[in-house]
């Protein structure tokens, strides 16, 4: 190349950044990460139970042929408190509700569940978000649809709220 | 009234850079004219001459308004709308005077207040530029000031007055009212403002075609300024965050962040080619541009804090109009400057060449390895933006960051070992093999002991510490043999920023590798043990500051025998005005490292989540900033006073 067209490159590489950063000033970013598995298999995982009484999650657990909800949480979670009534209700409406609990400990998660409800079948102790950050999940709490063959079909992103309830219901009746 | 004074002189500093920036350009089209009559060149030195007191005068009176507006946070005048929306009554006095930076519109005061001073410094202090090189500098800075004076006068004045005036103020981000922050803007902008005369100087030399040694030597003092406020300002907000957030952790690759390290990135390999400019009269187009670059990475960081459109714990208040106006400004005076940089360098000839295997050789490599992690930094700052264009959603962080930059800086502390015992223009590599014999073993017996006393250590923290001990060897050898009454101040200050630079990597690699962290739902009476500390939490009381209320936990902690026991008490505080809850992390600092404490929510049965960490000897990150920062203090004495040595351009390199 010829000097001279050389000498124009940090003027171009310049103008590629400022058209860059114009096109994020014009068209703000949507801040909801969602999770890129949607419509993916589960990941492979398996995690040891979380407390006495109760068995840990893995993969398997999940191609039964019936969907269920993967909800994550933490004791030490407050917005986890405000929707542990709305998964109770879910789960008395009929859906089948598996945890995984991060970073925990296995006596704050029985108190937790002693104080504010239990509505899961079993709870994986994920101490280190390695499943929650392979499931492609920011934070807590978080719930999935996982269909019958073990695919996820939706995400709920943050506690859930009364009027989330039903399309929780509809999308795991959807994915029967 | 105070408000009116502070607006009017703000008005009046902006009239007077048009006014110099109109000189600049009379001046300049009088003396090149064609027949080149008496009475022209006399307009012109007349006019040339009264460049220098406007710019003075720009600068007092900006000075005058900056003061202005802290009297006015002083005083907690509730008729400005700025106080009210930023201050509170209530609030100590020390966060009163820092809350006229603490937002928006009075930190764009204070980047304005310090390019005017940059200015006037320019015309007060610079002797050595060519004269005319000067005026164009010195119309190139009023140029940028313009801009911002524009920016500040009509779409963020800090003076506004709000009718009838407000009973109270609405307070400070509490998470703001601190003393780290009280003092890590202020340099940080000293230091992206200062680059500003960098980037003056190199349009300037662009202007006039006078690119060389000469100019080099001009412009290195102002370039170390600004480097040296810069490194401490890094610093100083890496502290900040590390004991303030309470996240244990002391450099988060947030886009902030990011956005201070870029330009210090930038002006550290500025600050190395412009040694060659100054001695071997190479690199002239490479230094122009990175004079060109540091700035503009400058005033990215000042677009990307302010626009909002990445996210951080940084942001101020976002609104796209400012973010507009200041990507206009950014679009107008780098993508002009770089354009006038492609179009007139090629007119400068080209510099002295050089072999490899050469001081130059080794300060190009430098430059070409900081530039690499420059473009990383960068393009993982922005790669969010590219992609979401692609529908995807990423953000990019540490794992990502630290896998891509830390071999890279690996790399060049190897070249920061080698370069300063090279000759300059020409060297033998077994030469070099030979005198760095003691750097090479220290670097084996460091690998070797960390293996030894650590197994399992990973590769980057080994590499680190056995470069680190190579590095703190290999810094002082250019002093062996030297006669030390007679070493030039300008040698001391690169062999205090090395070593400096080893003592701070020293510091990461420790932290990264030895780290202790525990989490636990403490209970009152329990103890923890983290590192060689048993750490008993004795419970929770609560406590009062004169703003706000809180909870603190005491905790004591000791180490083998109880005699030498030592309390910490790490806080939660609930602020009123507004709203807001912060966790003030308990440190305590030993010989050999740091005890952190943080106390979080409370769990259930009189439980509370406690967060231990002992990190092994992290404060030599900070202390090994400071002897970085004190380098650059000392060679910039060295080069603004000293005038014994002949100029090497003319004598060739003399040892």
């Amino acid at each position: 190349m010829k000097r001279s067209l050389i000498l124009w490159v940090p003027f171009a590489v310049f103008v590629g950044v400022a058209i860059l950063v114009a096109s994020a000033l014009f068209a703000p970013a949507d801040r909801i990460v969602k999770s890129k598995l949607i419509g993916q298999p589960l990941p492979e995982f398996a995690l040891d139970p979380m407390i006495e009484g109760k068995p840990g999650l893995s993969t398997q657990a999940f191609a039964t042929g019936r969907p269920r909800l993967l909800n994550i949480f933490a004791s030490w979670c407050v917005p986890c408190i405000a929707e542990a009534p709305h998964l109770m209700a879910l789960q008395e409406a009929g859906a089948t509700i598996d945890a995984i609990a991060i970073r925990d400990e296995p006596q704050a998660v029985a108190a937790f569940l002693a104080r504010h409800g239990d509505p899961y079948r079993a709870i994986g102790d994920d101490a280190e978000r390695r499943v929650q950050l392979n499931l492609g999940s920011a934070g807590v709490p978080e719930t999935f649809v996982i269909d019958g063959q073990g695919r996820i079909v939706m995400q709920h992103i943050g506690d859930i709220r009364a009027d989330d309830v039903p399309e929780i219901l509809a999308a795991l009746e959807a994915a029967e | 009234m105070i408000a009116e004074f502070g607006l009017a002189a703000l008005w009046l500093a902006a009239a007077l850079a048009v006014l110099q920036l109109a000189m600049a350009a009379l001046g300049f089209s009088l003396s090149r004219a064609p027949s080149e009559s008496d009475g022209r060149g006399e307009a012109a030195r007349q006019l040339f001459a009264a460049i220098r007191p406007v710019a003075i005068v720009q600068g007092l009176l900006v000075i005058a308004s900056f003061g202005a507006l802290i009297a006015l946070f002083v005083r907690s005048d509730m008729s400005v709308a700025l106080v009210v929306q930023h201050s509170h009554s209530l609030k100590p006095m020390l966060y009163k005077v820092t809350g006229t930076w603490g937002n928006h519109e009075g930190s764009m005061l204070l980047w304005i207040t310090i390019l005017a001073l940059s200015g006037a410094a320019i015309a007060l202090f610079e002797r050595r530029l060519r004269q005319d090189t000067l005026i164009a500098t010195l119309g190139a800075q009023a140029l940028i000031a313009i801009g911002f004076y524009a920016f500040l006068l009509f779409s963020s004045n800090p003076f506004a007055r709000v009718l009838p005036a407000a009973p109270e103020g609405l307070g400070l981000n509490p998470l703001l009212q601190d003393p780290g922050l009280a003092f890590h803007p202020p340099p940080l902008y000293v230091g992206y403002v200062g680059l500003s005369v960098a980037f003056s100087f190199a349009v300037g030399a662009l202007v006039t075609r006078d690119v060389g040694p000469a100019f080099a030597r001009a412009m290195r003092p102002w370039v170390l300024l600004a480097w040296i406020f810069l490194t401490i300002g890094i610093a100083a907000g890496s502290y900040w965050a590390y004991y303030e957030l309470g996240w244990g952790g002391w450099w988060f690759w947030d886009p902030v962040e990011n956005a201070s390290l870029m330009p210090w990135l930038a002006a550290t390999a500025l600050l190395h080619s412009v040694t060659v400019l100054a001695t071997r009269d190479g690199l002239r187009a490479w230094t122009i541009v990175l004079a060109l670059v540091a700035f503009a990475m400058s005033m990215l960081g000042t677009f990307l804090v302010r626009s909002g459109i990445l996210t951080s714990v940084h942001a101020f208040a976002v609104d796209p109009t400012r973010g507009t106006f200041i990507l206009i400004l950014l679009a107008f005076y780098i993508g002009g400057a770089l354009a006038l940089f492609a179009a007139r360098i090629g007119a400068v000839r080209q510099g002295k060449l050089f072999e490899p295997v050469s001081r130059e050789g080794a300060l190009v490599v430098n430059n070409l390895l900081l530039s690499v992690i420059l473009g990383i930094v960068l393009i993982g700052t922005l790669y969010p933006i590219v992609a979401q264009w692609m529908g995807q959603q990423i953000s990019v962080g540490p794992p990502v960051f630290n896998k891509t930059t830390v071999p890279i800086a690996l790399a060049l502390f190897v070249v920061a070992a080698a370069g300063p015992l090279l000759r300059w223009r020409r060297d033998e590599t077994r030469a070099l093999v030979g005198r760095m014999k003691w750097p090479i073993a220290a670097f084996v017996i460091g690998v070797v002991a960390v293996l030894l006393l650590a197994p399992g250590t990973g590769i980057f923290p080994v590499l680190g510490l056995g470069l680190a001990a190579a590095l703190a060897i290999a810094s002082v050898a250019p002093l062996a043999g030297r006669n030390l009454r007679r070493t030039p101040l300008h040698l001391y200050g690169m062999v205090i920023a090395h070593f400096g630079v080893a003592v701070s990597i020293a510091g990461m690699a420790s932290e990264s590798a030895f780290n202790k962290e525990v989490l636990v739902a403490a209970r009152p009476g329990q103890t923890y043990a983290v590192g060689p500390f048993d750490v008993e939490f004795q419970g929770v009381r609560p406590t009062v500051g004169n703003n706000w209320t809180g909870v603190e936990a005491v905790l004591v902690a000791r180490k083998g025998d109880a005699a030498r026991a030592f309390a910490l008490r790490p806080q939660q505080r609930f602020f009123a005005s507004p709203p807001t809850e912060t966790s003030e992390a308990a440190l305590s600092t030993h010989w050999n490292g740091q005890l952190y404490a943080v106390i979080g929510q409370r769990a259930d049965e009189g439980r509370w989540q406690l967060r231990l960490w002992w990190k092994p000897f992290v404060t030599l990150i900070w202390y090994g900033a400071l002897l970085i920062a004190l380098g650059g203090l000392i060679s910039l004495i060295g080069r603004v006073r000293g005038k014994r040595t002949p100029k090497p351009e003319v004598t060739g390199y003399r040892k």
